[in-house]
């Protein structure tokens, strides 16, 4: 395979739901064509329950395809690989294992020395230092989604799929693991494909943000996101890759309404 | 003052039925049921002859054979008709059949099969509590939380590493909670049990209450085997209940 080949091509995916009890199955996803190079950071972005989750978890492996191709590195999709690792909305840290024990979980194949090594490496890097030996039910969600980051960079993986994995945080805490997020891939090097409704968000992090169509997904747009990281929310750029993201939705009126409020109220709370 | 009132309210009220329970038979005339104080030397007549201690230690031995007996075989089967669904269609059935039938049914069989030996009465204890514990078992795998698995899968594990690693420690506080019902059916059916055998040298407490009835109508000995198993009842459920508190499990109970 040639050298600047895309990391993950996409090629008529069609995928379907069987419809309940002898109705026509569910079309999700109407055909969708998509290369993400390696290294490059993708958001999903689209209406809610229109099929970017759907997406990802056939990138996944955790769903089947309907028709089309799905190849990564040039292979096709065949159930979960630990080359690519998922990161839930829902939160998949196992409860019953420590912070420690948490990240070690893929690393079973090396010895113990070297798995500590590994584990006290990616604890670091994701902020969670003295926090080795709490269990999940101890942390705050913010915190246990770091704990999911550091399991998924421990086991080395090439790709990273992040389906909503800040959907259920507070606000300020979501910026700030945005902005965590955006320096470790920046050291880590990993392709990154990440589900969000937060189009603030897939601006501040993505290198292209892929928008969907309602259901049946296809692509609408796809918006290059050319700016400098860390990206400021209030740059003139920043709010021309918005607005183009919000066009693309057919929602631009929407926009305009929410920046002239927002506005408004910047006159209050500075 | 909380703490203080969690202990003398019931205190209180187990007083006062006491005294209750006094001036009825009292009243009553009875000359078969015991006053209180009476149960209370049964009690001390049975410890003083080493009895109690001899069947407290032979009824415990028949749970807890009967009773382990059912956890191992359970979890497992359990385990496997939860995730492997034809597991499930095979045995369910059967089992929805054979949880409803009291284990003073099986009483006839037990003594066809085991005569009068100690399996008997385990074989009955196991009876009772097998079945709570595979249908628990097999209804927490079937409820797992399926980010779990997909995480487990995604890193690479499968087979029974994924039994082990994942699906075992996900469903154990429920499979706990399925223990702590079964092990206080287990006790629950120890006087059943004892019915069918025992030799009066091993005894039992089951076997005392039938045997102090027997033999000579002394009810103040049946009062105080009931109230010992009450109790020994109520401190195994207490036992387990601290297993409940371990950090591998504590996570699935909620606030508490």
């Amino acid at each position: 395979m040639a050298a600047n080949s895309p990391a993950l091509s996409i090629r008529g995916l069609r995928v379907q739901f069987p419809g309940k009890r002898g109705s026509a199955p569910i079309e999700v996803i109407a055909g969708m064509d998509l290369d993400v190079q390696q290294g490059e950071f993708v958001c999903l972005v689209g209406p809610s329950g229109c099929g970017k989750s759907t997406v990802l978890n056939v990138l996944g492996g955790f769903l089947p395809v309907t028709q089309g191709e799905v190849r990564i590195g040039g292979e096709p999709v065949h159930g979960p690989d630990r080359r690519r690792i998922f990161i839930f909305q829902e939160n998949g840290v196992f409860p019953w294992l420590t912070v420690h024990d948490n990240i070690a979980f893929g690393l079973s194949r090396l010895p113990v020395t070297e798995r500590s090594a590994v584990v006290q490496h990616y604890v670091e890097m994701v902020g969670l230092k003295g926090f080795e030996k709490a269990y999940p039910r101890e942390l705050s969600g913010g915190m246990r989604q770091r704990v999911e980051l550091a399991r998924a960079l421990a086991a080395n993986p090439e790709m990273l799929y992040m389906d909503e994995p800040f959907g259920a945080l507070d606000y300020l805490t979501r910026l700030k693991m945005r902005a965590d997020l955006v320096r470790i891939w920046a050291t880590e090097k990993k392709t990154i494909v990440f589900v969000t409704h937060d189009i603030d968000e897939a601006v501040q992090l993505a290198d292209r943000v892929v928008v969907f169509t309602p259901r049946p997904a296809r692509i609408a747009a796809i918006v290059p996101v050319d700016l400098p990281r860390p990206r400021d929310m209030d740059a003139e750029g920043f709010l021309h890759c918005r607005d183009s993201i919000f066009e693309a939705m057919g929602q631009l009126a929407l926009a305009r309404g929410e920046a002239a409020a927002r506005a408004e109220s910047n006159g209050y709370a500075g | 003052m909380e703490r203080l009132r969690s202990w003398l309210l019931p205190l209180l009220v187990a007083g006062v039925l006491v005294i209750l329970w006094d001036r009825l038979v009292v009243l009553n005339g009875s000359t078969l049921f015991p006053r209180p104080f009476q149960v209370l030397l049964g009690l001390q007549e049975l410890a003083s002859e080493g009895l109690l201690h001899r069947y407290i230690i032979a009824s415990l031995f028949r749970v807890l054979w009967g009773f382990a007996l059912a956890a191992l075989i359970g979890i497992p089967l359990g385990l496997l008709m939860g995730w492997f669904s034809l597991v499930y269609q095979a045995l369910n059935p059967l089992i929805q059949i054979l949880r409803p039938i009291s284990p003073i049914a099986w009483i006839p069989v037990a003594i066809l099969w085991f005569g009068v030996t100690e399996a008997g009465p385990i074989f009955l204890i196991f009876l009772a509590s097998v079945f709570p514990i595979t249908v628990t078992a097999a209804a927490a795998v079937k409820n797992i939380q399926l980010v779990y698995v997909r995480a487990a899968q995604n890193f690479g594990v499968t087979g029974l590493q994924l039994f082990a690693r994942v699906i075992l420690p996900a469903t154990l506080p429920q499979i706990l909670t399925g223990l702590r019902i079964a092990l206080g059916i287990a006790w629950l059916v120890v006087v059943a049990a004892e019915m069918l055998v025992v030799s009066p040298r091993v005894g039992g407490l089951g076997y005392l209450i039938i045997d102090a009835r027997n033999a000579g109508s002394r009810y103040d000995l049946v009062v105080a085997a009931m109230l010992v198993i009450g109790l020994i009842g109520m401190v195994l459920d207490l036992l387990v209940r601290q297993l409940e508190k371990f950090d591998e499990v504590r996570w699935g109970y909620g606030q508490r």
